[in-house]
């Protein structure tokens, strides 16, 4: 007995039935394709993590105030742990250290040229392009003289640009922050969307000094900072560099040994790191849930199979009488299952690949079928009839062929 | 050829004992044609199902050229069957999604044959039964006596030692019956063994030996008077 000649036999009885045949591997076809969807889904989502997360600025520790310290709310003012001087001694004494930028920030009424926009305003040093990963797209960065004076110039994202004088150039035209006129002198390269759907174009930045002196009011008054970016040489000393901004500080801030900080340090691959494995474990929970419908057309197979077995009753006694070893019907209905069932599983990959594709394209998220779904599919999808057509295949094989021929 | 001696088959019908064979001496020599008749229920289709090597004895010995047919494995049963057994059956036992053609390639399929030497035997086999132009017709086309015929061919494609007939003209009339005995009488003529189980008197007197079963026993073994 050749086995290319079994699995004609059992593509022969798949094909005789073509309805039932197509409805008992819809259940595989489900299954595989929720499956290869889920799991596409989460890696898109965990690539754009990434991309968002490293779009932040490589390489980052992200210094703020720690709220939690103060028992309640003291005012204006209040929390704002931070200073001029913490970003410029960590300028000083950290090593390994490529750019340190203070930021004060607030959201505010953007009018020019008849048009309107509320906007978030960064107060800001040049480095602060350096800190962040930002480039210049027209125009110019405002330089150092001009940050320290305070002069009241601008840089603006790519969306503020849009919304506010639609297609034609930015650069020289005035915007008034609430009551303040600045002069724009340079627009932003876009960054797109980060990964908790901000837009990081709809932005607008400008001088510390002038932020601070005209637009946040009491808030950030003397030389109060929100946010100190620091960025490191390279990703090794990222660990090395937090520690020592984290020493620096406590030191500058008089924290005595056992007492909180009154600020708390972030690093970006940290963040990185732990943003990946929620969505990972996300990513494995769906396809989990996905596939226990891989199960469930499992199970369906394996109904189809018995009801095919006890309809071909009379056949099996035929093809024992005729010469058929029990391991000959046993591989026939063995491979019908898996025949079924593997089908399914082309199917369903197929579906879950383009189902990925047009996810993606609506969401906007980078299409990730991983290279691995189309193995990984068929392999599944293969062990899930072996698994369910073993036990109708091995009733099969153990029919005694006097009763089958009679059966009617 | 066949040497059965003592031969018994016990059933569990529920708690009780069912003898089937109660203890069946026998000899059939290559070349016979032999007809097993009886009642039903006396022993005959039993018998068949042994000689086929579809069942085993309980006790006795059952020996086919000198093999120990009673002792062999379940893989050793399917393997004789194929080589040496050609099974005709009352109701046909045609796979209905099949041709005639593809019904009579079966068996040559389980031997290992390749797809041109099937082929080939096979049409071969058709014209012997008179089904030539027949080849393609699934068994829903074909008539009561051609869908035996094409059985024929099939029980013959492996070129076996023994043809086993279970009622073979029990589900045809009797002029579709009779040309169905013709071509038995032929195939015999050929130098082909035949045992038939019938319980139908002018069937049985077209063999030459008869064998009566009664309660798992023979009652009688005569000779058919030689005929013209």
């Amino acid at each position: 007995m050749r086995f290319h000649e079994l699995i004609r036999f059992a593509v022969g009885a798949i094909v005789a039935h073509p309805l039932r045949s197509a409805l008992t591997s819809l259940g595989v076809v489900i299954g595989v394709a929720a499956v290869v969807m889920m799991t596409a889904i989460g890696l898109g989502a965990q690539q754009r993590v990434t991309a968002s997360i490293s779009g932040l600025g490589s390489n980052l520790i992200v210094v703020m105030p720690n709220f939690q310290r103060g028992p309640v709310s003291q005012g204006a003012g209040f929390g704002l742990s931070l200073r001029d001087g913490d970003a410029e001694a960590i300028a000083k004494q950290v090593e390994n250290v490529e750019a340190v930028a203070p930021d004060v920030n607030t959201r505010a009424q953007l009018a020019a040229d008849g048009a309107n926009w509320n906007t978030r305003i960064d107060g800001v040093t040049p480095d602060y392009l350096v800190a962040r990963d930002l480039e210049i797209d027209k125009g110019r960065m405002f330089d150092e003289r001009e940050a320290r004076q305070g002069r009241k110039v601008a840089v603006v994202g790519a969306t503020v640009a849009r919304e506010l004088w639609g297609d034609s150039d930015p650069i020289g035209r005035r915007v008034r922050v609430r009551t303040v006129p600045f002069e724009v002198i340079g627009v932003l390269k876009t960054k797109g969307q980060s990964g908790f759907g901000q837009d990081q174009d709809d932005v607008m930045l400008a001088p510390l000094a002038a932020v601070r002196s005209r637009l946040t009011g009491r808030r950030f008054r003397g030389d109060a900072v929100q946010t100190i970016y620091v960025k490191a040489a390279d990703a090794d000393s990222l660990d090395r560099v937090q520690e020592d901004v984290t020493n620096l500080l406590r030191e500058r801030h008089k924290i005595r040994q056992g007492e909180d900080d009154d600020f708390a340090t972030q690093n970006m691959a940290s963040i990185l790191q732990t943003m990946q494995q929620a969505v990972a474990t996300f990513t494995v929970f769906l396809a989990a849930v996905a596939a226990v419908s891989l199960v469930v057309g499992g199970v369906g197979i394996m109904n189809i199979m018995l009801v095919s077995v006890t309809e071909r009753t009379r056949e099996i006694g035929l093809r024992m009488a005729i010469g058929a070893k029990r391991r000959d019907v046993l591989i026939q209905f063995a491979l019908e299952s898996v025949a079924l069932s593997m089908v399914g599983g082309l199917i369903g990959l197929t579906i879950g690949v383009l189902g990925a594709l047009a996810v993606a394209k609506l969401a906007g998220w980078p299409a990730a079928v991983p290279p691995w779904a189309a193995p990984l599919a068929l392999g599944f999808s293969m062990v899930v009839g072996l698994v369910f057509g073993a036990y109708p295949s091995w009733r099969a094989a153990r029919l005694d062929p006097i009763d089958a021929l009679r059966r009617e | 050829m066949i040497e059965i001696r003592d031969l018994t088959k016990v059933y569990l019908m529920g708690e009780e004992e069912v003898s089937a064979l109660a203890g069946v001496s026998l000899s059939i020599e290559r070349g016979e044609y032999v007809a097993v008749i009886g009642p039903s229920g006396s022993g005959k289709s039993t018998l068949m199902n042994i000689l086929g090597g579809l069942d085993r004895p309980t006790s006795g010995t059952y020996q086919f050229e000198g093999e120990d047919v009673g002792g062999f494995s379940d893989d050793e049963l399917a393997e004789f069957r194929r080589r040496r057994i050609g099974f005709v059956f009352q109701s046909f036992q045609l796979l209905p999604r099949l041709t005639a053609l593809q019904n009579v390639e079966l068996p040559m399929i389980y031997a290992g044959l390749d797809r041109a030497e099937r082929k080939a035997r096979a049409a071969e086999l058709l014209d012997r039964v008179g089904l030539g132009s027949r080849m393609g017709h699934r068994p829903t086309q074909l008539s009561g006596g051609q869908q035996q015929r094409v059985a024929i061919a099939r029980s013959l494609a492996n070129r076996p030692d023994l043809l086993l007939a279970d009622e073979p003209t029990g589900a045809l009339d009797t002029s579709t019956g009779e040309d169905v005995l013709k071509l038995f009488e032929e195939l015999n003529r050929d130098g082909l063994t035949l045992a038939i189980v019938t319980h139908d008197p002018d069937v049985a007197e077209q063999s030459r030996r008869q064998v009566a079963f009664r309660d798992g026993l023979i009652v009688a073994d005569k000779l058919n008077g030689v005929r013209a």
